[in-house]
């Protein structure tokens, strides 16, 4: 047990400046009249960035409104006035509910209305039926990428050349929309970029494999949304460099964000409960428990230099992978982060992932030797979570991680 | 000294009284959780039968989902860390705990010590809890603690297909309706939470000797069910509604 100095964080600030201005110039951009797409997080965006394209993200869009605490009237909207059962995704929900009505209750996150879209589904099938439906109800055109799930551990060329084939028309469609020709050059630019900005996230995330580490897990449920929407950006690139030499700094002074004994370290699987952030972080932090260890981390680090190697990186996804190699990820992650237990969130509006959770979850504790606990929640609306019932578990987390931790003395 | 464990549930609070040796000297029950008046009903009780004044108490542990609101407690303990703790000590050896209580199932596993290894809950429904068995002896117009009684007079289980306590709430009264017996409809519920606990406790690893707590191991019937299900036999005490309040108490008394 460890108490570093508490510190807080400048670069974060930087970092939160970037995503922050990814919807600031798209405004602007609406304003002067130029096209905007909405972007699905793991779209190629090396493609529409390289043709100059002002892209939002409508899932960091609704992270940002139900952690703003609008989430449920967003829900409500699309279930009350536009008939989506509830049963379907709260990102989708926010995101239809934003696109009827333009604005949000209180000016959460704003962004630019889209000329088009962009979908692509290794991170959700449910992005399908959710373009779809934005391109339907708006009447603009899509871009549609199919990256099947992959039911073997590694991507073969079959999948390669059926992904780079729809790469191949996503541009000549995106040619034909914006009246523009691909500039390949600026495209292998893009790219460069788009890798050294992967690769400076995911060294900012390793730096909670330091023990103890030198800031708080929950700042990567944060930081991601730069890592997801400004990837092939030079800011972003400066922005993150700025972050790890911060955490150097923090290494080198004893410093962290986290406040506070770090008592135990735990794996956070799943996307976090935005409406109840607070709540979720504050009962492991007084806990003295800090996330070290998630797979946030490589799911938005990208290295390519063309088409087919992007193509390969994009099937990888983690949430496009097979049961073995993604648990084998979340183990070698858990490692890295040498953690004491883990807490995986069944997520109700991610009904097809987390339906893997049990399974991984078990196979996880049975291979590491370690407490994996599970909670119910939602990542967007608020109505699909209790807080004590979140308490409870995690406190017998901690008391089983105690108890270990006492036998390892 | 004595040493006083609480456990404020979601329809009953629990209150055990320890000596200093672990020995229950006084419990207390009363319908009712946090915000209500039964944490002090119940605390009187165990006070009033084990002949003790408040100020012979010399630590209390608060449990369960109101243990934060226990303003008495001198310290609190998750209610599955103390149902580890009590089942240890009402079933030496134990290492698989079941646990239904009013709003969640739980299934712990006990190491070789008596220390919670890990554990697996329900899911946010009511299925497969307490709390369903009371919405069927609604339905039934019974007293939850005559369900027993239903099931042991059953020919054979209907089927309850639906897991969702409304569903399931509807199924029975439409096999009700359709001249099925009482009887075995209540046999048929027995099943379906069976069926779910069973699943719970699979999914863990049912490691024996296997003991169960909570108000629902007292259904003698629905317990015969589940050892045939899990293939193990299941302890039970007639204390196992207080083996919450109980594991408090110890911690009370170990701190």
């Amino acid at each position: 047990m460890t108490e570093l100095t508490p510190a807080k964080s400048v670069a974060g600030k930087v970092v939160a400046a970037v995503a922050n201005n990814v919807y600031e110039s798209a405004i602007e951009a609406k304003k002067n009249g130029e096209k905007i797409a909405w972007i699905s997080s793991n779209f190629p965006q090396e493609i529409p960035t390289a043709f100059g394209l002002h892209c939002v993200y409508p899932e960091s869009q609704a992270a940002a409104i139900s952690a703003k605490g609008a989430g449920q009237t967003m829900c409500e909207h699309a279930e009350n006035e536009l008939g989506l059962s509830n049963d379907i995704c709260a990102y989708a929900r926010i995101s239809q509910a934003y696109a009827d009505l333009g604005k949000c209750p209180n000016g959460e996150r704003e962004m630019p209305l889209p000329d088009l879209v962009l979908c692509c589904n290794n991170i959700c099938d449910c992005m399908f039926k959710w373009y779809e439906n934005l391109a339907r109800t708006l009447n603009i055109p899509i871009v549609m990428i199919d990256v099947p799930f992959n039911n073997k551990f590694d991507v073969d060329d079959k999948r390669i050349k059926y992904i780079r084939g729809q790469f191949d028309q996503a541009i000549k469609q995106l040619e034909g929309i914006l009246g523009q020709k691909f500039d390949e050059k600026k495209f292998e630019e893009v790219c460069k970029i788009s890798s050294q900005v992967g690769e400076e996230w995911l060294k900012a995330t390793k730096y909670l494999n330091y023990k103890p580490a030198p800031y708080k897990g929950f700042d990567l449920f944060n930081h991601m949304a730069v890592a997801t929407m400004a990837r092939g950006q030079k800011e972003s690139l400066e922005a993150f460099k700025e972050f790890n030499a911060e955490c150097e700094q923090f290494i080198k002074e004893h410093k962290s964000t986290f406040k506070g004994d770090e008592k135990h370290r735990i794996m956070f699987e799943g996307i976090a409960c935005w409406p109840y952030l607070g709540v979720t972080y504050k009962t492991l932090k007084n806990m003295g428990v800090n996330v070290t260890s998630c797979v946030y981390g490589p799911s938005f680090a990208f290295t390519y230099k063309n088409l087919d190697e992007m193509a390969a990186a994009y099937a990888s996804m983690p949430n496009a992978t097979n049961l073995e190699r993604a648990t084998q990820l979340r183990e070698e992650l858990c490692q890295e982060g040498k953690v004491d237990g883990g807490l995986v969130h069944i997520n109700r509006s991610c009904k097809m992932w987390s339906s893997f959770m049990p399974e991984m979850a078990r196979r996880i504790s049975r291979d590491l030797d370690i407490p994996v606990v599970m909670f119910d929640g939602d990542q967007s609306d608020p109505r699909n979570f209790s807080e004590e019932q979140y308490v409870t578990r995690v406190q017998g987390l901690v008391e089983i991680m105690d108890s270990n931790a006492k036998k390892g003395e | 000294m004595f040493y006083l464990g609480m456990d404020v549930g979601s329809t009953a609070t629990k209150c055990i009284v320890v000596d200093g040796s672990g020995t229950i000297v006084g419990k207390g029950l009363a319908r009712g959780g946090a915000g209500t008046k039964a944490p002090a009903a119940a605390e009187a009780e165990a006070l009033a039968q084990a002949q003790v004044s408040e100020s012979e108490i010399e630590t209390i542990c608060a449990t369960g989902y109101g243990r934060h609101l226990f303003d008495q407690a001198n310290m609190e303990k998750s209610e599955l860390s103390c149902h580890a703790k009590g089942a240890s000590r009402l079933f030496p050896g134990v290492r698989t705990v079941i646990d239904i209580g009013g709003q969640d199932a739980k299934v712990l596993r006990l190491g070789v010590g008596g220390s919670l290894e890990n554990f697996a809950m329900n899911d946010k429904c009511a299925a497969g809890t307490g709390r369903f068995l009371d919405v069927m002896a609604g339905v039934f117009g019974c007293d939850v603690s005559e369900l027993s009684d239903y099931d042991r007079q059953s020919d054979h289980s209907v089927s309850i297909s639906s897991t969702c306590t409304v569903f399931a709430e509807s199924e029975v009264i439409s096999k009700l309706a359709s001249g099925e017996s009482i009887y075995d409809v209540a046999a048929g519920v027995h099943d379906s939470v069976v069926d779910r606990t069973a699943g719970l406790a699979n999914r863990l690893g049912i490691v024996p000797p296997v003991a169960m707590t909570g108000g629902v191991a007292l259904n003698d019937a629905l317990r015969e069910r589940l050892e045939k299900k899990i293939g193990y036999p299941i302890q039970t005490s007639e204390l196992a509604q207080f083996n919450g309040a109980f594991g408090a108490a110890i911690y009370a008394l170990e701190a």
